[in-house]
Order: structure tokens, then sequence, then C-alpha cells
């Protein structure tokens, strides 16, 4: 027979061993993550000015390359859930075969680096790429498409990379959907398109959010697949952050965009995550 | 409504499921499916709720021919093993969810959601989520959301399995009240042989995918038909005799008068534990034999002994015990077993 005290000492000491097992981690984060970006934060205010956090905010220029990539960001998000969430209903019902070959092909590009598959883009998509000479080979086109350094090729990149970060949130929480639950409706006559909308969807919220979290997050901060299917003519605000540090070496200024980067990440965090809070249920 | 299953095989790959499966089901009665896992009563179920196509026979509703019906068109309340109720709403959109789904005016759906939960009395729990009620709350739920549109018929797909066994009997009574008070032409899908007996106008008990025997609990409990309805229902001793001019020699009990014409030779008697009596009680019977006691359970109404007879094989004997009753006797015990030829049922051979 162990006294309440026992026990409450034998849950302290639980605790402990877990905080001890997460303390390599926690180590690692802080050292890593934590410490340089409240160095960033130091540097941004050094010599006790505000005047890059001025500069980041109220000179136009930055402004607008700020809301253009929260606006290519909320694009590729946009296209991403469209493209994901058929593709992850498919590989939710697609039985274990099925689902295990859809899952190995949407993880396969993971095996190259996005450099590589930026590269490969270029090839597609340029003037005199494999798609603009196929279309002309057939005669469906007399001169090339713009396909490379505009806002359609960006968009293609990287929504391209980003996919499977829409897929594997929704496609997780379809799985946790008891199919019991659509049978239920069907039962208590609902057609499957009303089973869907009213049952299947609203209990897929969650992964929905967590989706659009990550590839939004993942898409303010894009560098490489911007950089180089834009090819200067679509400004990312992670491009000017580069560009300061590069070119200017005005690390303070840097410092400042990336502050400002952040911050917007957190509250557009926030947001999706109030939004879809309704979706919740699912997970408990 | 009267359901009608009639001649209905499922295979999947090489194993037949169900391998024609008749069943008639009359108007307002309440028949369960009893079998062991396996038997092929919950593909029995979903044919009848349209989850499942046959591949051979057909179901009928009412004398309407539903075989090919997709489930929404059929009407059925069903309530699932798991109450699958719908996480996300509440408990009286849960309700009036399929009243939604039949499109009827919403004055009359708060009406009817209303009705049905205090008909379940769960009338001020409308608000609540599935996850904020207990299990056997969640079970009336699952009840009332199948009953609220006047099905045409219900089913119950072992719906008391995950509760806890006084919470289990408190329910299959109120279900059973429920039933009776609409009318309502049910089946019942379990595992679970007391469930069968409490609840049943009649049970279908199946195996290997034919229903072996469809009667009530008493006749089923009585006169098994096969040597597998014997054994699954209740507890028996089967014991095998030989037979000849009408009295079938048992070994350990020597003798014993059958009543009615059977073929000579091999045959197997049930004799339910509670017919055996024991010491002095044994004296007057007719069969009798000595038996040494193996193992006594004490269960507080009665007490159940097991006994190697001399000469013969085990078996199963089960006493009543009042306050005044002297302790059953310990093991290792030899005493006087015996019955009366009355209470001897003979097996079908099959």
């Amino acid at each position: 027979m162990s006294s309440p005290g026992d026990s409450r000492r034998t849950l302290a000491r639980r605790e402990l061993g877990l905080f001890l097992l997460g303390l390599p981690a926690l180590l690692m984060l802080g050292v890593v993550f934590a410490w340089p970006v409240l160095r960033l934060l130091s540097l941004s205010v050094e010599g006790g000015t505000l005047e890059h956090f001025e500069k980041a905010t109220l000179d136009g220029l930055y402004v607008t390359v700020l809301a253009d990539s929260l606006k290519i960001a909320a694009m590729v998000t946009g296209i991403c859930l469209l493209l994901a969430y058929p593709v992850a209903v498919w590989l939710s019902r697609a039985g274990r075969v099925g689902a295990a070959l859809g899952l190995f092909a949407l993880l396969l590009p993971f095996w190259t680096s996005v450099l590589v598959r930026t590269y490969a883009w270029l090839v597609l998509l340029g003037r005199n790429g494999v798609i603009n000479r196929s279309l002309r080979d057939w005669g469906w086109i007399d001169a090339p498409l713009p396909l490379l350094h505009n806002m359609g090729g960006v968009l293609i990149g990287m929504v391209q990379v980003l996919l499977p970060y829409m897929v594997l949130p929704i496609y997780a929480a379809l799985l946790r959907v008891d199919p019991d639950l659509s049978r239920a409706a069907e039962g208590l006559g609902a057609p499957a398109w009303r089973s869907f909308l009213r049952i299947t969807f609203p209990l897929s919220l969650s992964g929905v959010s967590a989706g659009c979290a990550l590839v939004f997050v993942l898409s303010l901060g894009f560098f490489i697949t911007p950089a180089l299917l834009g090819g200067g003519r679509v400004i990312m605000i992670s491009m000017l952050i580069e560009q300061q540090v590069r070119e200017f070496l005005d690390w303070p200024f840097a410092a400042a965009l990336s502050t400002v980067l952040l911050a917007a990440t957190l509250v557009i965090y926030a947001l999706i995550g109030r939004l879809t809070r309704g979706g919740r249920h699912a997970t408990s | 409504m009267q359901l009608s299953v009639k001649g209905v095989v499922r295979r999947f790959g090489p194993v037949a499921a169900l391998g024609g499966v008749d069943l008639d089901v009359a108007e307002g009665e309440f028949l369960t499916i009893l079998g062991p896992s396996g038997s092929g009563k919950t593909t029995l179920l979903k044919t009848v709720a349209g989850f499942e196509i046959p591949d051979e026979g057909a179901v009928l509703l009412g004398g309407e021919d539903v075989t090919l019906s997709p489930p929404r068109r059929r009407d059925m309340g069903m309530v699932f093993q798991n109450y699958a109720l719908f996480p996300h709403m509440t408990v009286a959109q849960n309700v009036a969810f399929p009243l939604e789904m039949r499109r009827r005016p919403r004055e009359e759906i708060t009406r009817r959601v209303e009705e049905a939960l205090r008909l379940v009395e769960l009338q001020a729990f409308g608000e609540r989520l599935p996850r904020q009620l207990s299990g056997g709350q969640q079970q009336r739920v699952a009840l009332a959301r199948a009953v609220v549109f006047g099905p045409r018929l219900l089913l119950l797909d072992e719906p008391f399995g995950a509760l806890d066994r006084k919470l289990r009997e408190a329910l299959q009574l109120e279900v059973r009240r429920l039933q009776r008070r609409l009318r309502l032409t049910t089946l019942f899908i379990t595992h679970d042989q007391e469930e069968a007996l409490i609840m049943s106008d009649r049970i279908a008990v199946m195996e290997r995918g034919r229903i072996e025997q469809v009667g009530p609990p008493a006749e089923l409990y009585a006169r098994p038909a096969t040597r597998f309805v014997a054994d699954f229902l209740g507890e028996s001793n089967l014991l095998e005799g030989s037979l000849l001019d009408g009295v079938a020699q048992v070994p350990g009990f020597g003798g014993v008068p059958l009543a009615g014409a059977h073929p000579p030779g091999t045959v197997t008697l049930l004799l339910r534990p509670e017919a055996l009596r024991l010491a002095t009680e044994a004296e007057a019977a007719p069969c009798q034999g000595l038996g040494r006691v193996v193992e006594t359970i004490f269960l507080g109404l009665s007490a159940k002994l097991r006994l190697q007879m001399d000469g013969g094989a085990e078996v199963l004997a089960r006493i009543p015990l009042r306050p005044s009753s002297p302790p059953p006797a310990s093991e290792g015990a030899t005493m006087l077993v015996g019955f009366s030829p009355e209470d001897v049922h003979v097996v079908p051979r099959g």
C-alpha cells in the first residue's frame, strides 16, 4: 500500500524524468535557435535607436514587399489546399497498399534538395524549356509562353515544394475520422456529398488548419525558389533581408526586417489557429 | 414494419460469410441475432442496413424489395457498437440530423428532437457535445437519433458492449420498454446469450453463416435443435448415451427412459445444471449415480458444483441457496447425483 505522499513523489519523479529526457532538445533549441533570434532582436535596436524599424515599417518599398510576400504566401497556401485536399481524401481511402504507394510518391521529392528541384523547374519552364518546346512542336502555340521569371513560375515552384506539407496533416486528420460516422450519416438519410460536407470535412479542419499554418509560414520565409524562378521580378521579404546582409552589410536593418517578418508570421499563425478552432473537436 | 430475409448469400473470396440465410421478423417484434464472433451476424446486419449487397437472395421490408437500395433510402434507424455520434455536433444537432436530411420544417425538427430527448430522459443535455456525456448517456443519444424520424426498422449492433454491467442491465430494460412503447420492429445483434434471453421476443442463433435455430428464448433454452445451440445458450451438460428400446444407457447414471420416438444408436442428452439434484434431494430421483465433487463455486443466490461421475463424464450442477441452507459440499466429497427424465432433452443429431 502506498500513501498519497508516495504516489505524489513518484509522479514528481516521473515528471523530472520526462524533463531530463527533453533537456538535450531544449538545450539544442536554446543554443542554435533562441539565442541567435535574441541576438538578432538586439542587433535591430543597436545603439538604442528605432530608426531601422521606422524604415522597415514606413518606407513604401519594404511595406510593399512585405505585403507582396504575404500575398504570395496566401496564394501558395490556397492553391496547395485546393490541390492537397482531394489527394488526402484519396490517400485516406486508398487502402493499405494504395496509401503506401501514394505516400511514397508524395515524399519522393524530399530525397532531392529544393535547389535541384528549382533548377529542374528552370529547365521545364524556360523559353526553350521542355514545356514550351513540346507545345510548339505539337503546333499548339506560336510564341513561347511566359512561364518563368514571373509570379506564375514562382507559384508553380513553391506549390510543388510545399504540397506535401499540406497533404500530410490533412491526411492524418482524415484518418482519425471514424468511418462509422459517414456510415451512420448515410444510414440516417444523407447522400454521400452531404455526409462529406456535414461530417467528414468539418472533422478534418484541424488538419486543414495545421497544413495552412505550415505552408503559409514556410512560404513567407521562402528564398531559393522565388529568387531563381522569379528572376528578380518577384521580390519576397527574405530576398531583401539577404540583400541587406550580403550586399550592403547592413546587419541592424536586416535584423529589423527579420523581426518584422517574425512578428507577421506569429500574428498570422495565431489568426489561422483562431479561425479554425471549430475543427478542434475532431482530435479529442 | 415486417422484415424478410430470403436466401441471402454473401461471399468474401472463397469464404461464405452468409451461407443462405432465411429470416422473418414480424411487425413490432424484437428479434435477436445471437452468435459468436465470426458467425456472420454483423454481415447479416450490414446486409439488412444496406452497407453490404448480398451475392444472392433478397431483403424485403414491408413487402418491398430493398436489396439494392442504398442505406439512405431504407429508413432504418441504426445504433452502432461505438454509437458513431458526430463529435462536432451537439446532442440536439445529432438527433436533428436525420430530420434535416429529410428536409422537415424547422418547427417540426425542434419539436421532435425535444420529444426524442425526453423519451431517453436527456432533455436537459441538448446543448452538450457527445464527449461531455457518459457512455450510457451517449448510448441513449444514439438511440434517440435512431428513432426520432420514425424508422421502419431499428437496428442495434451490440450497443451495450462498452458499458459496465450495472449500466448495461439498466439500459437493456430501458431499450426494451422504449421498443415496446414505439412498437418498433427491431433487429438486435449480440454475442451475449444472457442479453439475448433478457431482451428478445425471439432469438435466431447463428453459426458459420447459417441460422441454426429461431424461436422464443424459453423454447431455445429448453429444446435446442442442435448441439451448438444447446452449448451456446446457457450452461449445459451434454451426455452421450446409447439408445435401445426407448431407454438410453448413460455412463455414470445407468438407464434413462426417454419419451417420444428416437432412432436407435448414439444419442446426445441435454441436461441443464439446474435439473440436477444432489445428496438427500437426489434420493427420490428416477435416475441416479455417484459423483465426486471436483470444484465448488459459490455465487450468492446459488452454488455451482462440478462433479466427476463414477464411471462417467464430468457434470455441472447448480443448486439454489437460501440464507438457511447449509454450505454446499466441499471438494472431494462423494454424493448422490440424480435427475428426472422429464428434464432431459434429446438433442437431434445433425
